[in-house]
Parts: structure tokens; C-alpha cells; sequence
């Protein structure tokens, strides 16, 4: 059976990890590097690597990155964050990333999707979609897409917008609730659920994850195909095994 | 050396630092004389199947493999490059489909994963069950998770060249042995410890 996903989601800047790395006994845990292989260690999936660095200067030095991370750690990874070329795309890809996420510029320029796709192939293609709900209380208003790092409303209903992404192929979606981030209350599962019931690519659940019944929520009610969090593996309220067990306790497929 | 054959399909640096990774030494190569050389040979490949055959002639290649194949050095199929291996695929895009031929070492066709409520492609971890013993899952535990990204499976014609079954709605050859050449589906590149263990065995095989 295939196994449901976990993957932690690492905070890039200036080409070190950010947030939370003091809590892990390491040598240096703000070398992408070593905290990758310490997850890959612990058996996590995947890895996201978030690019959050400010200046267009400094892009170079997330290239460099991955092509470190490649030759360290044999997981797939994703390398995400200010992707706006098709050339940000062949390069992150050609560094040994195994797949890129785009977000705002493929909201801007949906066109990017379709080449990233057509020249690398649908799997190297991640589509991020920040989601806001219209009323907070009532899913049934739907939600709206964000970009810019949630900050600018696009205009696009979420739920159009993960159908069209998948036609021009995009090869996953990995779906944040504005809503939820930040707030450890648990996924916006109604968001994942009708996200998942439209497309037929995976959809990987982000932005809540507080506990361990959130992961397997995210998974049962949410329908998602994988879960991302961030803060409760780097806190190390939780490790990537703790929460691989309690899945499998919920009675879902995890690779032990 | 490990030669790692490029013909222009997808991103191979990743097989060949896996293999630097655990001591061994492979080249990423596009030259046919390098591939004659070489002590052993890996096929990688993504994307699509009537692509990838276009791109493996324009290279040349179609005669390299098949000659690296007789001489009996290991060989190396990964991902569509176990696909490849067969005689021909039917892949299907929209409403249309086409046949392409493929280099016909193994006897079986590559068909599409069934329509199902299943997601088309497999992506993610799945797990491998034996089927016969060989030098490539040597100490890797039967039903170990692997790294899958695939729409299409191979059918081969004589079931005993099956190395390995995965389910995905079906179960499904994943990997291949026979005589010098083995192929698997999945990416042992990317599949943490137990795909590094693979790529181990076959770099030690003589």
C-alpha cells in the first residue's frame, strides 16, 4: 500500500535554517545539510524547503543549497520560495532538488505550470496555494487564494484554481490554510477535503499541525495524501517516529 | 567506473552522487565509447516513454545498450529506464493512444495503472515484496518501503524474470533480474537507506 506521507518544512534564509534550531542536539542545526539528513535519519518522507530570503541577491545561495543538500540526502525534496522563471525552476532542479513549488508567480503567470511541466515533467511541478476562508465560520462560502506570502488576495476561488493548476499540470498541491497557520489548532480539514475531492493529484495538508491527532486528522477527514508541519518536529514537541507510530495506531499506512 | 548513461532525458545527477555517497564511483556520460568502457551500466530516465526511445537513438544508444547487455557486465534499470527494457508501451495521452517500441530485451508490455479511485501518478513510498532471490535485494527486508513517481507498469511476458511486486490497485512487477541485467521501478536514489543498500549491491557485483 502506499504509505502516507510526513514531511517537515524548513525555513530558509540566507541559505541557513531558521526557527527552532536550538532545540536540536546537533552540531549545527542551521545547516540545511545536517538538519535534513538528522529528518531523513528519523525517517521523515520528504523534505520542503521554504526559501524566505528578502533580497534577489541572495537567491544564489539557495541553488547552492540543494545541490549540498543532493549529495548528502537520498529522500526527494522540494525546494520552494520566490520561484518566479522557468529558469529559477532548471536551476533549483538541476542543483538535485527533485521538485520545485511556485506559488504567487504561478498565480501570476499560470503558464509557468504548463512549462515547468511539458520541460521537467508533471512530478517536478508543486503547485502551493495559500487559502483564505470567506467567512470564517461557514466553509460552505469557500475560500479564496492569497499570495505574496498571504498578504494579496488574487482574486481566485481556491476551488478553480486547484482544478485549472492540475489541467495545465501541476504535479501536487500543497494547500495552507491562512486561516490556521501559526495557530496549531489543527488543519482546516473542510478546506483539504473539498480540495482533494476536486483534483485527482496529491494534495499535502499545511498550516495548523499542533498535535499528533491533527496529522491523522488532516489524512482522515481531510482526505490529504501527505502532512506537512513545521514547528512540532523543530520544537521537538514530537519526533517524525512518534508521529509515524501514532498514525499507525490511527490505523494509516506510514513507512516505518 | 559506473557509467550512468545521459541521453538527454531528465535530471541523473542524483544516481551519481548516491553512488558517490556510499564510495563508488559512477559518470553521468552521453559518449558511447565511455558506456563500452565502463564496468558496469545504469539507464535512468523520467517522463515519457516514446520521448525517452526518440532521445536514446538520436544518442546512438539503442546499439550500446543492447551490446553492453550481451557482453555481461551488470546493468541497471531505473524507473522508465526498467520500462524501457521491454518490448513496447501504450501510453495514452487525452483520448489518443500510441504504441511505441521499445528495446526488447524482456519479452512484456508497459501498459497505464487501470482507472480507479487511485491517484495516476503513484507517487510516494510503497512497499516491495520478493519474488525470487537476487544479488540486488541482498539485505534489504522483505516488504521495505520505496520511493514510487509512476504512471505506467511493466507486464512482462515470462513471469520469472519478476523480482519484486508492489500493490497499487494492482499488484504489479516493480523490478526485474535476469542473468547481468536487473531494473526497478522506483527510485533507489531516493528511497533513504534501503535504495542506497540497492545501489550498493549492484555497484558490488561482479
Amino acid at each position: 500500500m502506499l504509505a502516507k506521507r510526513v514531511i517537515p518544512c524548513l525555513d530558509v534564509k540566507d541559505g541557513r535554517v531558521v526557527k527552532g534550531t536550538e532545540f536540536l542536539q546537533l552540531r549545527d542545526a542551521g545547516d540545511p545539510v545536517e538538519l535534513a539528513a538528522f529528518y531523513d535519519g528519523e525517517s521523515a518522507d520528504e523534505l520542503v524547503f521554504l526559501d524566505i530570503t528578502a533580497s534577489h541577491e541572495q537567491r544564489k545561495t539557495i541553488i547552492e543549497m540543494a545541490a549540498r543538500v543532493a549529495e548528502q540526502v537520498f529522500i526527494p525534496f522540494t525546494v520552494g520560495g520566490g520561484i518566479s522563471s522557468i529558469n529559477d525552476i532548471r536551476n533549483i532542479l538541476l542543483a538535485g532538488a527533485d521538485k520545485t513549488s511556485v506559488n504567487s508567480a504561478a498565480v501570476k503567470t499560470p503558464r509557468l505550470i504548463a512549462e515547468g511541466a511539458e520541460m521537467f515533467g508533471s512530478q517536478c511541478i508543486v503547485v502551493a496555494v495559500d487559502a483564505r476562508r470567506r467567512d470564517k465560520l461557514d466553509p460552505s462560502r469557500g475560500w479564496e487564494v492569497y499570495i505574496n506570502g498571504g498578504r494579496v488576495p488574487a482574486g481566485l476561488d481556491v476551488l478553480e484554481w486547484v482544478a485549472t493548476v492540475e489541467k495545465l499540470g501541476a504535479g501536487e498541491i500543497l494547500l495552507t490554510s491562512m486561516d490556521r497557520d501559526g495557530t496549531k489548532e489543527g488543519y482546516d480539514n473542510e478546506l483539504n477535503r473539498a480540495v482533494s475531492e476536486t483534483v485527482g493529484i496529491p494534495v499535502i495538508s499545511s498550516g495548523g499541525a499542533g498535535n499528533l491527532k491533527h496529522l491523522a486528522d488532516g489524512i482522515k477527514l481531510g482526505k490529504a495524501d501527505a502532512v506537512l508541519a513545521a514547528s512540532i518536529f523543530h520544537y521537538r514537541e514530537y519526533t517524525i517516529k512518534q508521529a509515524k507510530e501514532f498514525l499507525a495506531g490511527e490505523q494509516i499506512v506510514v513507512r516505518n | 567506473m559506473i557509467a550512468i548513461i545521459d541521453y538527454g532525458v531528465g535530471n541523473l545527477r542524483s544516481v551519481e552522487k548516491a553512488f558517490a555517497y556510499i564510495g563508488y564511483q559512477a559518470k553521468v556520460t552521453a559518449k558511447p565509447e565511455d558506456i563500452l568502457q565502463a564496468d558496469k551500466v545504469v539507464l535512468p530516465g523520467v517522463g515519457a516513454f516514446g520521448k525517452a526511445m526518440e532521445h536514446l537513438a538520436k544518442a546512438g544508444m539503442v546499439p550500446v545498450v543492447h551490446q553492453m547487455i550481451r557482453s555481461g557486465r551488470p546493468f541497471l534499470g531505473v524507473c522508465l529506464g526498467l520500462q524501457l527494457l521491454f518490448e513496447e508501451s501504450s501510453e495514452i495521452f487525452g483520448e489518443q493512444e500510441c504504441l511505441h517500441k521499445g528495446l526488447g530485451i524482456f519479452p512484456g508490455r508497459v501498459l497505464r495503472f487501470p482507472v480507479s479511485d487511485l491517484k495516476v501518478p503513484q507517487i510516494g513510498w510503497n512497499q516491495i515484496t520478493r519474488v525470487k532471490d537476487a544479488p540486488l535485494l541482498q539485505g534489504v527486508p522483505d516488504g521495505s518501503y520505496v520511493y514510487f513517481v509512476h504512471s505506467y507498469y511493466v507486464l512482462p511476458q515470462d513471469p520469472e524474470v519478476t523480482l519484486c511486486q508492489t500493490s497499487y490497485g494492482i499488484d504489479y512487477c516493480s523490478g526485474v533480474s535476469y542473468q547481468n541485467v536487473a531494473a526497478v521501478q522506483f527510485h533507489p536514489e531516493k528511497s533513504s537507506r534501503v535504495g542506497l543498500q540497492i545501489l550498493k549491491n549492484f555497484a558490488e557485483q561482479n
